[in-house]
C-alpha cells in the first residue's frame, strides 16, 4: 500500500556536492581537538563526568520547582461546575461536541439502515467512482479493493464494530483534512504564520494523546466528540504541513506565468499554486489517514466504541487472537481509505491535465453520476433492512483467534528462555536491562542539574546554534521546573536506548533494502502491517518475549518506529547521483567504499530526517511503554487519564513535549529543513 | 504582493467565523436531563474486566427481552465513568471497586448529580497474594511481617537490590505504595500500567514456576487458572485507610457497588427500578465470566445461557407490576 511512500520525503534531493574525504587525515581524537566546536564538547563532556563522580548525585533543588497541582486542580474542579451552565460551553464547546455526535451517529445509522450488503455495494460503488468509473483498470482495482476489506471485516467477525469505526474515521479524517489544509493554506501562504505554526505543530504531534485526552473529556464530554477532537489534533499536522510544503515549492516560473496573464492572487492560488501541491497534498492526507486510525485504540479508552473496543477487552483477557482479528481490520480500513483517496487524486490529477487547469470546476459538473450515486444509496437505505440481517450472517465468519493463539503460545514457549549459545528473548531483556538501561538511568540521575543543562546546551549549541541551545535549555529547566526531573531522566534513559536500538537496526536493514531490490520488495508488507497495526494488538506477545518493564516498552517502540527509519534511508541511499556512485566505482573502490564514502554521506539529510521520525515516533510511544512496565512519564500520563486526574496526566505531557524538543534541537544540525516529519 | 492575498483570507476567515458565531446563538443541548416518563434507553459503562462485561451483558438482555428497554454498553474505566455518570451519557456503572474515592466524593456527596444504587451482591477482595507453589516451600512468605527475609527471592534487574513487587494498573484501588514504606518492606513496585500486562506477567512466572509477590483479587477469571496464597497484612478496620498515606492495614472485603445517574434513578422507571433490584452472587458471576472467558462464548450467548437457567434469580429483579 501507499503507506510505503508516507513517511519518506518529497523533498530532500541530497546536496549534489560531495564532501572531500581525505584518506590520509588525522586520527579522529586529533581531528577532534583541533576544531573549536569538537575541544569545547570534549571539555563539557569531561566537565560534566568529572561533576557526576564528584557530586555522585542529581536531583532538581526544590527551590527552583513550580507547583502546577493546585491551579490545575482548580481549573479541574471549575469545568465540571460549571460545564452546563456556563456561556462558553453553552454557547460554543457543547456546539461543537453535538456537530461531532451527530455527525458520527447519522452515519452509523446510515450503515445500520443500509444493512451489510448494502455497506458493501454503496462502498465498492463510491470506491469504483473515486477510481475513476467504467471498465478502466484503477475503477476495477479499487472496486475489488473495497470488496475485498468488506468481505474480509465482515468474516473476521467484527462487522458491527467496523461500522463504528468507519463512521468515526470518515469524521475524523474529513475534518483532520479540512483543518490541515486550512492551516497549511496559511503556513504555505504567510511567512509570520508559518513560523508561528510550526511549534505548534510540533506540540500537536508529541504531545501524548492520553495527556490531553481528560482535558477534552471535561470540555467536550465523555465519548465520540473527545476523541474525534483529540483525533484530529493529532492527524491534521501532517495535511497542515505537506500542504505548506506543496505551496512553498511551487515552481515559480508557473506562477510568474501565471501572474503576466493578469491573474489575481486569488485565482492564481485556485489556478496554479494548489493544483501543483496536488502531489503534496495527497501525501499529507495519506498521513493523515494512517494517524487518524492508529488513534482507533485510544477512542475506545473514553467510550467512543468501535474497533478499539473490542481489542481493549481482548487485552484484559490476555487474548491476543481476538485483539487481532479486529487490529486487521483497522489495517484493513487503513488500506481501504487510503487506497480510494488516492485513486480519486489520480483521477483529479488526469482531468485536471485534460481540461487544463478547470479540473476542479469540472470534476464537479459530474453530479448526474452522484446524484445516481446518491438514488442508489437511498433506495438500498430504504429497503436494506429488509433485504437482509443488519448484522454480517454469522455462518461466514471465520473465527482466526484459536489458530492465531496457539501458534503465539509456540513462539512465547519456545523464543523467551533455553535457546543454546544466543539464550533466547528474556535473557536477552535481563541483559539490555542490567548493562545498558541501568547505567545510562543511573548516569543521568548521578549528575547534577546545572550539568546536565550546560550538556544540552553546548550539544544544541554545536548543532544548531545559540537559538537551538536556548530552546533545548529551557525546555529542559520545565520539565524540571515541573518537578518531574527524575522521572523525565528516566523516561530519557528509556527514549535514547529505543532510539539508538532503533537507529541501529533501521540503518543496517535500509541499507541491505537499498541495495538489494529483492530485500526490498519482500519487506514492504511487513514493514506496512509493523506500522498501521496497533500497538495495543502486540503488547501481550512483547510481555510474554520480554517481561514485563522498561525492555518490553522499548522493545514496542522498536516494532512500531523502525518501519520508518528503514523506508527513509533506503530511499536516501537510493536517491543519491549513481553518477557519483558510478564515478567511484570507476575508481576502484570497493563496495564497502562506495557505501561509506560516496552513499552514507551523499544521504546525510535524509538520515537526518530518519533520526528526527525517530525521535518523535519513540516518543510518541513513551504512553505505550508505560502500559507495559515502562514507568516514568508513561505511567503518570496512564494513571492521569484513567483516574481522570488533569494535575497528574497533564504536566507528564507537557515533560515528554520537553524532552521532544531538547532530543529535536540536538539532532537537527544546521539550518532547518523546511520540514522534518 | 502577499498583502492583498491576506486581505482576502482573512476577510472570508471573519465571514467563516461570523457564521459559526450565527449558528452557535442558540444554547446547545447539554446532554443532561432525563425525560421524565421512564427511560427507553439505557447506557451501561462497562470496564474492561470480564466480569464487569458478565454483569452488563445479563442486565443488557434481561432489560431488552423483558422490558423492552434497549441497552447501549460503553467500554470505559471506573474514573471516566463517574464522569460519563455526572454528564449524563452514561446511566449506570454495576460494579464499582471503590477505586476512585474523590469522584465518589465530588459527584455523589457535593453536586449529587450521581447516587448510589445499592450492593450488586458480589464481594470483592483485593490483598497480596503468591503462588502456592512457592507458598508450600515457603510457609513463613505468608506473613507482611517476614516478607524482607524473602526479598531476594523476588529480585529481578527491575527492582534494583530490591524485591519486586508487581503493582496494579493505575486505576485500580491501591495503597501499596504507603503499605511498603509504612511497614518499611524493602520492596519496589513495577508499575504493570494495564491490567492486561499484569495478567500477562503473572501467566508467563506461573508458568516457569518463578516466585512472584503482586496484587491481585477477587473475583478474576484467572482464579481458576493458577492457584495463590494470600499474603497476611494487618486487618482492615473502618478508616484505617485514610489518609492513604497513613495506611498500614491490608485491604477491605467489600460489597462491590452499583452506581447511577441521579435523573436516571429518578424518572428512569422500570429500566431504574429493575438495576436497582439487579443483585446476584459471586458464584453467579463467576459461571457467566467462565462461559466467557473460559469457553470462548460471547457475552450475549452467555447471558443468555445464564437467563435461562436462573429464572428464579432473576425474576425477582423485575418491577412489580
Amino acid at each position: 500500500m501507499s503507506a510505503a511512500e508516507t513517511l519518506t520525503k518529497p523533498e530532500s534531493p541530497p546536496a549534489a556536492a560531495p564532501q572531500p574525504v581525505s584518506a590520509t587525515g588525522p586520527g579522529p581524537l586529533a581531528r577532534l581537538l583541533n576544531s573549536p566546536r569538537g575541544l569545547l564538547l570534549t571539555v563539557t563532556f569531561l566537565f560534566v563526568v568529572v561533576s557526576a563522580v564528584v557530586t555522585g548525585s542529581g536531583g532538581w533543588p526544590g527551590g527552583l520547582t513550580y507547583d502546577v497541582r493546585a491551579p490545575l486542580e482548580d481549573l479541574n474542579n471549575w469545568l465540571i461546575d460549571n460545564r452546563t451552565t456556563h456561556w462558553i460551553f453553552l454557547y460554543f464547546l457543547l456546539h461543537i461536541s453535538n456537530a461531532a455526535e451527530t455527525s458520527v451517529y447519522s452515519l452509523v445509522e446510515l450503515f445500520e439502515s443500509l444493512s451489510w450488503i448494502g455497506v458493501t455495494v454503496m462502498g465498492t460503488l463510491i470506491a469504483w467512482y473515486a477510481g475513476g468509473a467504467g471498465l478502466r483498470k484503477r475503477a476495477l482495482r479499487t472496486a475489488g479493493t473495497a470488496l475485498g476489506v468488506f468481505a474480509a471485516c465482515g468474516m473476521l467477525g467484527v462487522w458491527d464494530r467496523t461500522m463504528e469505526t468507519l463512521a468515526l474515521m470518515t469524521v475524523a479524517v474529513a475534518a483532520a483534512g479540512a483543518l490541515g489544509l486550512l492551516l497549511g493554506l496559511a503556513a504555505g501562504l504567510s511567512d509570520i504564520c508559518d513560523r508561528m505554526l510550526r511549534p505548534v505543530f510540533d506540540t500537536m504531534q508529541v504531545m501524548p494523546a492520553f495527556a490531553y485526552l481528560l482535558p477534552f473529556v471535561l470540555l467536550f464530554d465523555i465519548g465520540v466528540p473527545s476523541a474525534l477532537i483529540a483525533t484530529v489534533i493529532y492527524a491534521a499536522p501532517p495535511m497542515a504541513r505537506l500542504t505548506s510544503l506543496g505551496l512553498r515549492g511551487a515552481d515559480p516560473a508557473a506562477l510568474e506565468a501565471s501572474a503576466s496573464l493578469g491573474a489575481s492572487p486569488l485565482q492564481r492560488l485556485w489556478t496554479a499554486r494548489l493544483p501543483l501541491a496536488r502531489k503534496e497534498m495527497m501525501l499529507g492526507l495519506n498521513q493523515t489517514i494512517m494517524m487518524c486510525l492508529s488513534m482507533v485504540v485510544l477512542a475506545s479508552v473514553v467510550g467512543a466504541g468501535g474497533l478499539g473496543n473490542e481489542i481493549y477487552t481482548a487485552l484484559g483477557q490476555v487474548d491476543v487472537g481476538l485483539a487481532l482479528a479486529a487490529g486487521i481490520a483497522i489495517v484493513l480500513l487503513a488500506v481501504l481509505l487510503d487506497r480510494t483517496t488516492a485513486a480519486a487524486g489520480e483521477q483529479l490529477a488526469e482531468t485536471t491535465e485534460h481540461s487544463g487547469g478547470s479540473g476542479w470546476a469540472a470534476r464537479l459538473r459530474g453530479w448526474p453520476s452522484w446524484l445516481g450515486l446518491a438514488a442508489v444509496g437511498g433506495v438500498l437505505a430504504a429497503v436494506g433492512s429488509r433485504l437482509a440481517e443488519r448484522e454480517w450472517p454469522s455462518a461466514w465468519i471465520v473465527n482466526i483467534a484459536d489458530p492465531v493463539n496457539s501458534s503465539i503460545a509456540w513462539f512465547e514457549e519456545h523464543l523467551g528462555e533455553g535457546i543454546p549459545v544466543v539464550g533466547g528473548t528474556l535473557v536477552w531483556a535481563e541483559n539490555f536491562t542490567v548493562w545498558v538501561l541501568n547505567p545510562l538511568r543511573s548516569g543521568l540521575n548521578a549528575t547534577p542539574w546545572w550539568a546536565l543543562l550546560l550538556l544540552v546546551a553546548v550539544l544544541a549549541w554545536v548543532a544548531g546554534r545559540w537559538r537551538a541551545a536556548l530552546t533545548a535549555t529551557a525546555a529542559m529547566a520545565v520539565a524540571g521546573a515541573l518537578g518531574l526531573w527524575t522521572k523525565s531522566l528516566d523516561t530519557l534513559s528509556q527514549v535514547l536506548a529505543g532510539l539508538l536500538l532503533t537507529l541501529l537496526l533501521g540503518f543496517l536493514i535500509g541499507i541491505v533494502a537499498a541495495r538489494v531490490e529483492r530485500v526490498e520488495r519482500l519487506l514492504r508488507p511487513v514493514l506496512d502491517t509493523m506500522q498501521t497495526m496497533p500497538q495495543f494488538v502486540y503488547l501481550i506477545p512483547v510481555i510474554a518475549l520480554f517481561g514485563v518493564g522498561r525492555t518490553a516498552g522499548i522493545a514496542a517502540a522498536v516494532v512500531f518506529v523502525l518501519p520508518a527509519v528503514v523506508r527513509i534511508t533506503a530511499q536516501g541511499i537510493k536517491q543519491v547521483d549513481p553518477a557519483a556512485v558510478e564515478a567511484a566505482r570507476s575508481m576502484g573502490a570497493t563496495s564497502w567504499q562506495q557505501l561509506r564514502q560516496v552513499q552514507l554521506p551523499l544521504a546525510r539529510k535524509a538520515l537526518l530526517v530518519a533520526v528526527n521520525q525517530g525521535v518523535v515516533l519513540v516518543l510518541s510511544m513513551v504512553v505505550i511503554a508505560g502500559m507495559v512496565g515502562g514507568g516514568a512519564l508513561g505511567i503518570d500520563v496512564i494513571e492521569g487519564l484513567s483516574r481522570g486526574d488533569l494535575a497528574l496526566g497533564l504536566p507528564a505531557g507537557i515533560a515528554i513535549v520537553c524532552l521532544g524538543l531538547m532530543l529535536d534541537r540536538i539532532t537537527q544540525p544546521g539550518a532547518r529543513t523546511p520540514d522534518h516529519r | 504582493m502577499n498583502s492583498k492575498l491576506i486581505r482576502t483570507s482573512l476577510i472570508a476567515g471573519t465571514g467563516v467565523l461570523g457564521m459559526i458565531a450565527l449558528s452557535a446563538c442558540g444554547a446547545a443541548d447539554t446532554g443532561a436531563g432525563g425525560d421524565g416518563k421512564g427511560a427507553k434507553k439505557v447506557t451501561i459503562a462497562v470496564p474492561s474486566w470480564v466480569g464487569a462485561q458478565a454483569n452488563a451483558a445479563v442486565a443488557a438482555q434481561l432489560l431488552e427481552d423483558e422490558l423492552g428497554v434497549r441497552v447501549k454498553q460503553e467500554q470505559m474505566d471506573e474514573s471516566v465513568a463517574f464522569n460519563a455518570l455526572n454528564s449524563g451519557k452514561a446511566d449506570a456503572i454495576l460494579e464499582d471497586w471503590g477505586g476512585a474515592p474523590e469522584k465518589v466524593k465530588r459527584y455523589v456527596d457535593d453536586k449529587k448529580t450521581v447516587v448510589k444504587g445499592g450492593g450488586l451482591g458480589v464481594t470483592g477482595h483485593i490483598g497480596w497474594f503468591v503462588p502456592k507453589y512457592y507458598a508450600d516451600k515457603n510457609p513463613e512468605v505468608l506473613d507482611y511481617k517476614n516478607l524482607n527475609d524473602f526479598k531476594d527471592d523476588f529480585k529481578t534487574s527491575e527492582s534494583g537490590g530490591k524485591g519486586q513487587f508487581i503493582g496494579a494498573a493505575p486505576s485500580y484501588t491501591s495503597y501499596d505504595k504507603y503499605l511498603i514504606k509504612n511497614h518499611k518492606l524493602d520492596y519496589k513496585i513495577l508499575p504493570t500500567g494495564s491490567e492486561a500486562a499484569q495478567l500477562k506477567e503473572i501467566q508467563r512466572l506461573y508458568k516457569a514456576e518463578k516466585p512472584f509477590l503482586t496484587y491481585w483479587w477477587d473475583p478474576q477469571w484467572m482464579n481458576s487458572e493458577i492457584d495463590m496464597v494470600e499474603v497476611k497484612l494487618p486487618e482492615y478496620t473502618e478508616g484505617c485507610n485514610e489518609p492513604k498515606e497513613k495506611t498500614e492495614c491490608g485491604y477491605d472485603t467489600l460489597m462491590l457497588q452499583k452506581y447511577f445517574n441521579a435523573d436516571f434513578a429518578k424518572d428512569g422507571g422500570d429500566a431504574a427500578e429493575f438495576l436497582k433490584n439487579f443483585e446476584w452472587e459471586t458464584e453467579d458471576q463467576n459461571e457467566v465470566a467462565k462461559m466467557i472467558k473460559g469457553d470462548g462464548m460471547s457475552p450475549k450467548n452467555a447471558a443468555a445461557k445464564w437467563i435461562k437457567d436462573n429464572e428464579d434469580t432473576w425474576k425477582k429483579w423485575l418491577p412489580k407490576k
